[in-house]
C-alpha cells in the first residue's frame, strides 16, 4: 500500500546508482516535479529507463545519468531534446537503444516476473548491433522461427503522474492514453505516484469509469499531491503541454548562453517558486 | 479551380501507398502523409482505418489538426505497438537517412557510438519494418537523404528481412521497390520534374525503366476533398512549396 510522502521524502528515498523508470511519454505527463526534485538533489550515477522527454533531458543537463534506456527522446511539438543530443553527442552518457515494442515488452516482462518474452521488433536492424548482449531465442514449436528475447526492464523505483490519486496510492488517468504507467509500476520494486489531486477513495470511484483505475496501490510505495507537477508536459484533461514555456526551454538548451540563466530562474528553486514563475 | 500544386501531387502519391490495403490502419507521419492516409480513406480506400494523430480511431476521416469528433475506436500507446505486432496496419514514416533496399536512418548521424547528430532514436522502425507493409514520405528529396549506406539501420530494408518496403514519395517522384533484387526503382515524376533532377538529388544508382511516367494529377473529387474538407489551411503547401 501507498503511503502519503512529501517530494522531498519521495526523492530522499533514491539512491544513486539506482535504475529508475519514469512514465509518460515524450513530453507527455511526465512526473517533472519529482524530475526537478532530483535534480537539485546530490543523486548521481542514474540509469534512466523511460519513452523520453524532458526528462530524460533535464536529469542529463544536470549531470545524473549514466546510462539512459530509451526508444527515443522527443518533446513532440520539437523533434529533438537538446540537452539529451548535447549529452551523446559529447559521449557523457550510455545508451541503450530499443525499439518502442521492444522496450514495451522488456516493462511487460518485468513486470510480470519474466526473464525476457520474445518479439520480431528489433530483428535485422542495429538494435541487434548497438546492444551486443540482446539475445535471441527460437520457438520450440513447428515453426522455429527466431525471435528477439526482449530482456525484463527490472526497475529499482518508478516514477509516474497522473490526474487522480487517493492516499493509498490507488491512482487514475483521465486522459486519452495510460501510456505505460502501470506497468512501470509493476516492474518496480518501489513505485511513487505524483499527482493532480488527491481524493478520498469514494471520489477517485466516482471520477470515470473502472477501466481507468491505472495503478493498484499494491504496486505503490508512496504518493504526493503535485498540482501541475507534469509542467512543462501535458496533463489531459487539466492541462494541455506548454508549448509557449517548451520552447523557451528549448531555446535555452540549445544555448550555452541562455542555458544559466534559464537554469537560474526556474530550476534551481523550489517547486513553488518554479510554479509561480511559470503561471 | 486553380492549379494543382506540388503539395497536391504529393499527398495524392502519398494516398496510392495505401491502394487495396482494405480495412487496415492507415498510420501516417508529417502533414502530406496523414492527408494521403485521410485523402485515401475518403476517395478510393473507404476501409482504412485513421486516427486523429493521438490514440482515437475517428470514425470519419478529419481534417488535419481538428478534434476526432464521433470515435469508432481507441488505440493508446500500448494497444498501436501491438496493432504492429497484430499486422493490420500500413505504416508511412519519415526518414533521415534512406538506402537503396529502404533501409532507414531516424537514430543518429555518423557513428552510434558518439554521433556527430543525435536524431529521434529508434522510435518504432525497427518493429514496423519487420511487421508491417512500410512506406516512406520525405518532403525534401536530397543526396543527404538518399545515400549510398545509412549510418545507422532503424527501419530494416528488403535486404535485412523487412516484411514490404512498398513506396517512398519525395517532393520530386515516386518510388518502389518492384525489381528483381528488391531495389529502389523510380516508379513516377512529379509533373515540372525530370528524370536527371531526381538522379542528381540521389546519392546512389537508381533503377530507372526507360519510360518513366508522370506520378498523376488530382482528380476533381480529390482536390475538392482535400481544399474543402481535409486542410483548407493549405497546411500542405507549407511542407511542401511549389
Amino acid at each position: 500500500m501507498g503511503t502519503p510522502m512529501t517530494v522531498a521524502g519521495i526523492v530522499g528515498s533514491l539512491r544513486s546508482g539506482m535504475t529508475i523508470g519514469i512514465g509518460g511519454w515524450g513530453s507527455r505527463r511526465k512526473p517533472m516535479a519529482l524530475v526537478r526534485a532530483i535534480c537539485r538533489s546530490p543523486l548521481t550515477d542514474l540509469t534512466v529507463v523511460s519513452y523520453g522527454g524532458p526528462d530524460v533531458g533535464l536529469l542529463c543537463a544536470y549531470g545524473k545519468v549514466r546510462k539512459v534506456v530509451a526508444p527515443f527522446v522527443t518533446l513532440d511539438s520539437i523533434p529533438l531534446e537538446p540537452h539529451f543530443r548535447a549529452a551523446r553527442q559529447r559521449g557523457e552518457i550510455e545508451f541503450t537503444e530499443y525499439d518502442e515494442g521492444l522496450f514495451m515488452f522488456g516493462l511487460y516482462a518485468a513486470a510480470h516476473g519474466l526473464p525476457f518474452l520474445p518479439t520480431r521488433a528489433g530483428l535485422g536492424s542495429d538494435v541487434m548491433r548497438v546492444n551486443p548482449d540482446l539475445r535471441t531465442v527460437r520457438s520450440p514449436y513447428g515453426d522455429g522461427e527466431e525471435f528477439v528475447a526482449a530482456p525484463a526492464l527490472r526497475l529499482d523505483a518508478a516514477l509516474v503522474h497522473l490526474n487522480l490519486a487517493d492516499a493509498r496510492g490507488n491512482a487514475r488517468y483521465l486522459g486519452d492514453d495510460p501510456y505505460m504507467d502501470d506497468l512501470f509500476c509493476k516492474a518496480a520494486t518501489d513505485a511513487y505516484v505524483s499527482c493532480e489531486r488527491i481524493v478520498t477513495p469514494a471520489e477517485l470511484a466516482a471520477a470515470g469509469p473502472v477501466q481507468s483505475l491505472l495503478v493498484s496501490r499494491m504496486h505503490v510505495t508512496g504518493v504526493v499531491e503535485t498540482p501541475r507537477g507534469a509542467h512543462f508536459t501535458d496533463c489531459l484533461p487539466d492541462h494541455p503541454r506548454d508549448e509557449r514555456f517548451q520552447k523557451e526551454y528549448a531555446t535555452a538548451a540549445a544555448d550555452p548562453d541562455l542555458w544559466p540563466e534559464f537554469k537560474a530562474r526556474y530550476l534551481d528553486v523550489d517547486e513553488p517558486t518554479y510554479q509561480e514563475a511559470t503561471r | 479551380m486553380s492549379e494543382v500544386t506540388r503539395a497536391e501531387v504529393c499527398v495524392v502519391a502519398c494516398a496510392e501507398a495505401w491502394r487495396g490495403d482494405g480495412e487496415i490502419l492507415a498510420a501516417a507521419m508529417g502533414t502530406c502523409s496523414v492527408l494521403g492516409a485521410r485523402l485515401a480513406r475518403a476517395t478510393f480506400e473507404p476501409g482504412l482505418l485513421t486516427t486523429d494523430g493521438g490514440p482515437l480511431l475517428t470514425a470519419e476521416p478529419i481534417p488535419f489538426g481538428a478534434p476526432a469528433g464521433d470515435v469508432e475506436g481507441w488505440l493508446p500507446f500500448r494497444d498501436h505497438l501491438w496493432l504492429v505486432a497484430n499486422g493490420r496496419r500500413h505504416v508511412m514514416m519519415g526518414a533521415s537517412q534512406l538506402d537503396r533496399y529502404g533501409n532507414q536512418n531516424i537514430s543518429a548521424i555518423g557513428d552510434w557510438a558518439r554521433p556527430k547528430s543525435q536524431l529521434l532514436g529508434m522510435r518504432g522502425a525497427p518493429g514496423n519494418t519487420r511487421n508491417n507493409p512500410t512506406s516512406y514520405w520525405v518532403p525534401r528529396h536530397s543526396t543527404r537523404v538518399f545515400v549510398e549506406r545509412v549510418d545507422v539501420v532503424s527501419g530494416i530494408g528488403w535486404d535485412r528481412g523487412a516484411h514490404e518496403i512498398r513506396r517512398v514519395v519525395t517532393d520530386l517522384a515516386v518510388f518502389d521497390f518492384e525489381t528483381p533484387d528488391h531495389r529502389m526503382r523510380l516508379r513516377s515524376v512529379h509533373p515540372g520534374t525530370t528524370v536527371a533532377e531526381v538522379v542528381e538529388n540521389t546519392g546512389f544508382e537508381l533503377a530507372i525503366p526507360a519510360d518513366v511516367p508522370e506520378t498523376r494529377l488530382p482528380t476533381a473529387e480529390e482536390l475538392r476533398v482535400l481544399r474543402e474538407v481535409l486542410d483548407p489551411r493549405g497546411l500542405r503547401d507549407r511542407e511542401v512549396r511549389s
